[in-house]
């Protein structure tokens, strides 16, 4: 329990995917520029990420993995390169189920999230967030934890980050460093302000 | 310089495959002027050696899923044009990761899930969907090459500031000589750091904003 309490923690401060591993900036700097957006934004990637991490660690060690196929009478077999494919098609696939879904029995929620879901779908952030589960050998319910921890730390990065983004509008930015410029360097000082939690053991 | 020489200069500059290379290079870089590929770009960038060899997988990957997509752009469906285009690149991606894999073990360790997210790099993605659709395979596949090099820039630019003040180091070689340490010299060890990535790239990005302005481009 305390393991996965730590790596709950690390997965959402020290590890943290975007400010720590670079991952999911694309959408990042496109949405962070409005609270509403992005906070939606925000959700709908925890929600995508705590079911494809999971979901893809289940596709992985019961077809990929070297051996993973013995159930078939095949343990020779390794399918290990096909990951990449496969994982992003199940992601695809699944953004694409978890859209309908949520069209058919929520409307209220499909209205707030549904026109961020197509987007998430080429969010490195949750491709990343499976390879990685992939190479740090996650058991199952690790690998559960990991995606929603990955996934809360993102949308605290850019919910963070847009509300600095509205403040600095009243900041007076040298030439040449406004817009990309300066997100970037707020990214920075953010994210050494996210290290700092390294020291925590539990 | 002799007349011959400036002339075939002038020619050069002329042809497409140059000025498409001079645009992605320096007025319409993907990374600091369009914002794509960021992901990735900044990852590998603590040594000089993976952000070289990250760029060069991905100006491979770029210029084949081109080059393959352009030929078929009157063959694929419109409306699963998407799916196509990810299968093709994914196939690209696999075979880069399998190669370094096989060639450059250490290296493909260090780069580790980052050349798998080629796939959902904007940057390949991007000029499959508004450059590779609607032009002939060579100038796809040049188009493809010259954003590859304009990523590689910014990303073999920010690697080298990087591996230089954090580690002293270029290519895995000490470059800062020992005395300047026995001087109190010490290395920058935020640039070692995620942070140190983010802040290069800012300063990286206000730099070239600050030459294409006073050069009357931007």
């Amino acid at each position: 329990m305390e393991n996965l309490i730590s790596l709950f923690v690390n997965s959402v401060f020290v590890g943290n995917i975007l400010l720590a591993y670079f991952l999911g900036m694309c959408s990042y700097l496109a949405v962070s520029k409005n609270l509403k957006t992005s906070s939606g934004l925000g959700v709908a990637v925890i929600f995508v990420m705590s079911i494809t991490t999971p979901v893809n660690w289940m596709v992985y060690h019961y077809l990929l993995a070297p051996g993973a196929l013995a159930w078939a009478g095949l343990p020779d077999v390794d399918l290990g390169y096909l990951k990449l494919v496969l994982f992003i098609a199940v992601i695809a696939g699944l953004v694409q189920a978890v859209e309908m879904i949520i069209d058919r029995y929520s409307q209220a929620l499909y209205n707030s999230l549904g026109v961020f879901l197509p987007l998430i779908t080429v969010n490195c952030a949750i491709l990343g967030a499976s390879l990685f589960m992939v190479e740090r050998q996650y058991s199952f319910t690790e690998s559960v934890v990991y995606g929603v921890g990955s996934g809360a730390g993102w949308a605290l990065a850019i919910i963070a980050m847009s509300t600095i983004m509205q403040k600095l509008r009243y900041a007076d930015v040298p030439e040449g460093l406004e817009g990309f410029g300066i997100r970037m360097i707020v990214t920075g000082l953010m994210a050494m302000a996210f290290m700092l939690f390294s020291g925590i053991t539990l | 310089m002799s007349t011959a020489t400036t002339g075939i200069r002038r020619k050069l500059a002329k042809s497409p495959s140059y000025q498409a290379i001079a645009q992605a290079l320096w007025q319409s870089n993907p990374i600091s002027k369009q914002i794509l590929g960021i992901c990735s770009a900044l990852a590998v960038t603590v040594q000089l050696n993976t952000a070289i060899v990250m760029s060069v997988a991905l100006t491979f990957v770029t210029a084949f899923s081109s080059l393959i997509i352009s030929s078929l752009r009157n063959l694929i469906p419109r409306n699963i044009r998407i799916i196509v285009e990810v299968a093709i690149i994914a196939t690209l991606v696999i075979l880069a990761d399998e190669f370094l894999k096989a060639f450059l073990y250490d290296i493909s360790k260090q780069l580790s899930v980052f050349v798998g997210l080629i796939i959902t790099n904007c940057i390949v993605m991007g000029r499959a969907e508004t450059f590779a659709m609607a032009n002939t395979p060579y100038r796809s596949f040049m188009d493809g090459i010259a954003n590859g090099m304009g990523y590689g820039s910014v990303l073999c630019g920010v690697a080298f500031f990087r591996e230089l003040l954090g580690s002293g180091k270029l290519l895995g070689f000490q470059v800062v000589p020992g005395a300047f340490y026995q001087a109190g010299y010490e290395d920058m060890g935020l640039m070692v750091l995620a942070p140190g990535a983010f802040i290069m790239i800012g300063l990286f990005v206000w730099l070239q904003h600050a030459v294409l302005k006073s050069k009357g481009i931007s």
